[in-house]
């Protein structure tokens, strides 16, 4: 053991100074103010391939069309690709569209991301509420708020089938209390339901956490100077936490808004989007238009449904900086 | 009995008596149990079933599975039935066979006694609690189940490598240098952290398809290596160490990567342990960018396998509840030892 630690650190140095002669050469050669170049380097490299390169390309390819993969490869045919998205007869009946499934994923987006967000923000505001009053045991019960965060989205679909499959525990307990047996994901509705709820099951701990935080910032000062004036706690909830939470509330509203709208892997895993299209999201169109079919790869109609998509997130987020500036300005 | 209670969970709200709002609170939180902890409970009891005990309705909590015995004269272990008769006396008896709603029983002990021949609403499964490791131990087995797991280790293990070293030197050089160019490359980091996966999934397939790592662990491993959130992070934190230590190490002959290595690096540990478990909980969780690079099956992760499993496997939910445990079983251990840490943590930084 002893013997391998020897090892372990001569090893270590031997690599430092490995680096350390290389380098010290590089130094030497192109002056130590420049070496700030070298550390950025490698993480501006994979940076500009994988995610400033693809901002660009997005635009390019959204402009072309055809099957071939390879950008030099394809053909450049203009907007038509935008045109083939708002060709419709009647922009309030998704049917009349001749890219029906797209206006379809975009209502279910919308309606999604309204639901979802404004139910996760409400019960968020609630346990982060239940958990800064003088709770016992507390820390224990932030962690069982929080736990399902850590889940992966393919954990979290699975378990939550498991539980609404036809001979599961909610169908059992529906048929103890009386009630008829339900196929809950082969119905829109309760399909719609629950992507809302699994979502809100999934990330609610990680706003709680938030506006946890935010709640703890509050100086305990005003409340006893409120408490000293006789207000009820109804009015110091109201007057003071309320006002003074705002500013979070906006953050966690703005961010899972954002969130909400990309929607994909929870959701595609739980219900492949089914039935029908009833609980197809933007992404999952993005994803089943470009790349899911090998053969009908339509890359073109894919990125132009991205750089829609992406102006709707760009306009969330600079209402967020906004926002940020604002309250900022209000609270001195 | 109900002092220590109250010991336990404290006078609430500064009064000496209990309202309605504690009540209420309380009523909350233990509602927030089972319904945050109780689905994936609920999984972990259910990866214990046989085959049998899954199909059942309505199921149980514990995995029960029902007692079979050998009887002489039959082949097959015949499974123990408690049969209540008309005049209300219970008999412990082995079911031959069913015939429709009849069930066909004899006494084990007397197997070629008299045949009952009772209704199946009058018998009960005899069951004992028993755990289906076979659940767990056949998909190793049959599925590439461990190779999911080590391909799932190594993209983890490397990425937060990767993230840690590139990421720290990216924050070094942005906190410590002055040098043209520094704010740009800066605030186009930060724009693009408003840039998800989810909006460039077209181009950055044909990048990875054009570089021909579709298919290679490389291409999970590195694209997603430069987080900005990362080098925001790490950079907020190098801020905070003063520069009057890099002068005097420059001053002793120190070259610019050995005061990387031995000064900044020890001394941002503490933000390096945060991106380090962030970093791990993402690699591991991570299922859309796997998915897009991978589509050969012995290169999956776990996450990919496990979504690959539920396509296959439709019905063999004992399987998939045993794969969905071991994928969980991870992440939940790491939370279980750093949940302090990690809770405060997302707190301060407001990262996930």
């Amino acid at each position: 053991m002893n013997l391998f630690s020897k090892f372990l650190s001569r090893l270590s140095e031997a690599l430092i100074g490995f680096f350390d002669v290389f380098f010290s050469r590089l130094q030497g050669l192109i002056g130590l103010k420049n070496m700030a170049y070298i550390f950025v380097l490698p993480n501006l490299l994979i940076f500009s391939v994988f995610i400033l390169l693809p901002v660009f390309l997005n635009f390019y390819i959204s402009f072309t069309g055809g099957t071939n993969i390879l950008p030099q490869d394809r053909l450049f045919v203009g907007l038509s690709n935008y045109q083939q998205i708002f060709d419709c007869d009647d922009f309030f009946k998704t049917s009349t569209c001749s890219e029906d499934i797209f206006w379809r994923a975009v209502a279910n987006t919308a309606k999604f991301s309204i639901f979802q967000v404004s139910l996760m923000v409400l019960f968020s505001v609630m346990t982060a509420l239940v958990l800064n009053s003088k709770v016992g045991a507390r820390a224990f019960f932030r962690s069982v708020f929080f736990y399902p965060v850590l889940l992966s989205p393919v954990v979290v679909a699975l378990v939550w089938r498991w539980i609404l499959q036809r001979n599961g525990l909610l169908n059992a307990i529906l048929m103890d209390l009386g009630l008829d047996r339900i196929v809950w994901l082969s119905e829109s509705n309760w399909a719609f339901f629950w992507i809302i709820f699994i979502t809100i099951w999934a990330h609610m701990g990680f706003y709680t956490l938030i506006l946890l935080a935010g709640l703890q910032a509050i100086p305990a000062s005003l409340y006893e100077a409120s408490n000293i004036d006789g207000a009820s706690r109804w009015q110091a909830f109201w007057h003071i936490t309320l006002p003074m939470l705002m500013p979070t509330m906006l953050v966690v509203l703005i961010l899972s808004l954002i969130r909400a709208v990309q929607t994909f892997d929870e959701v595609f895993i739980f219900t492949r989007g089914g039935p029908g299209s009833a609980t197809t999201l933007m992404v999952q169109y993005i994803y089943e238009t470009g790349l899911a079919d090998l053969a009908t790869r339509r890359f073109g109609l894919a990125s132009a449904a991205s750089v829609i998509l992406g102006i709707a997130l760009l306009i969330f987020t600079l209402i967020q900086l906004s926002l940020g500036r604002n309250s900022e300005n209000t609270s001195g | 009995m109900i002092a220590p209670l109250k010991k336990f969970f404290g006078l609430t709200h500064g009064h000496k008596r209990w309202d309605w709002a504690d009540i209420l609170s309380y009523i909350y939180l233990f509602l927030g149990i089972i319904i945050m902890f109780g689905p994936v409970l609920w999984t972990v009891m259910s990866s214990f079933k046989t085959p049998g005990g899954i199909e059942e309705f309505p199921p149980t909590f514990l995995p029960l599975a029902q007692i079979t015995i050998p009887v002489e004269g039959y082949e097959e272990p015949l499974p123990l039935f408690d049969v209540t008769f008309e005049d209300g006396s219970i008999k412990r008896l082995a079911q031959v066979r069913r015939v429709g709603p009849q069930s066909q029983l004899i006494d084990p002990e007397n197997p070629t006694g008299e045949l009952y021949k009772v209704s199946i609403q009058q018998r009960q499964p005899v069951r004992k609690l028993s755990f289906a490791w076979s659940n767990y131990l056949d998909p190793l087995q049959r599925f590439n189940f461990l190779r999911y797991f080590r391909n799932s280790l190594i993209v983890t293990v490397a990425a937060t490598l990767l993230t840690l070293i590139i990421n720290s030197m990216a924050a070094f050089a942005l906190s410590k240098y002055q040098f043209k160019g520094r704010n740009a490359i800066f605030l186009i980091m930060l724009s693009t952290l408003m840039v998800p996966l989810s909006v460039i999934l077209v181009p950055v397939f044909v990048v990875i398809y054009q570089i021909g790592w579709l298919n290679t662990l490389w291409g999970v491993i590195i694209p997603g290596a430069a987080t900005p959130t990362g080098v925001f992070l790490l950079r907020q934190y190098m801020l905070t160490i003063p520069d009057d230590l890099l002068a005097s190490a420059r001053i002793d002959g120190a070259s610019e990567w050995r005061i990387y290595w031995q000064i900044i690096l020890p001394l941002a540990a503490p933000a390096m342990a945060v991106l380090a478990i962030f970093s791990v909980m993402w690699r591991w969780n991570d299922f859309l960018w796997p998915f897009l690079v991978l589509s050969k099956n012995e290169l999956f992760t776990l996450q990919v396998g496990l979504n690959s499993f539920q396509g296959e496997l439709n019905t063999d939910w004992n399987y998939i509840l045993a794969m969905t445990v071991l994928t969980l079983l991870p992440i939940t251990l790491v939370f279980a030892v750093l949940q302090l840490f990690i809770t405060s943590g997302i707190a301060t930084t407001g990262i996930k």
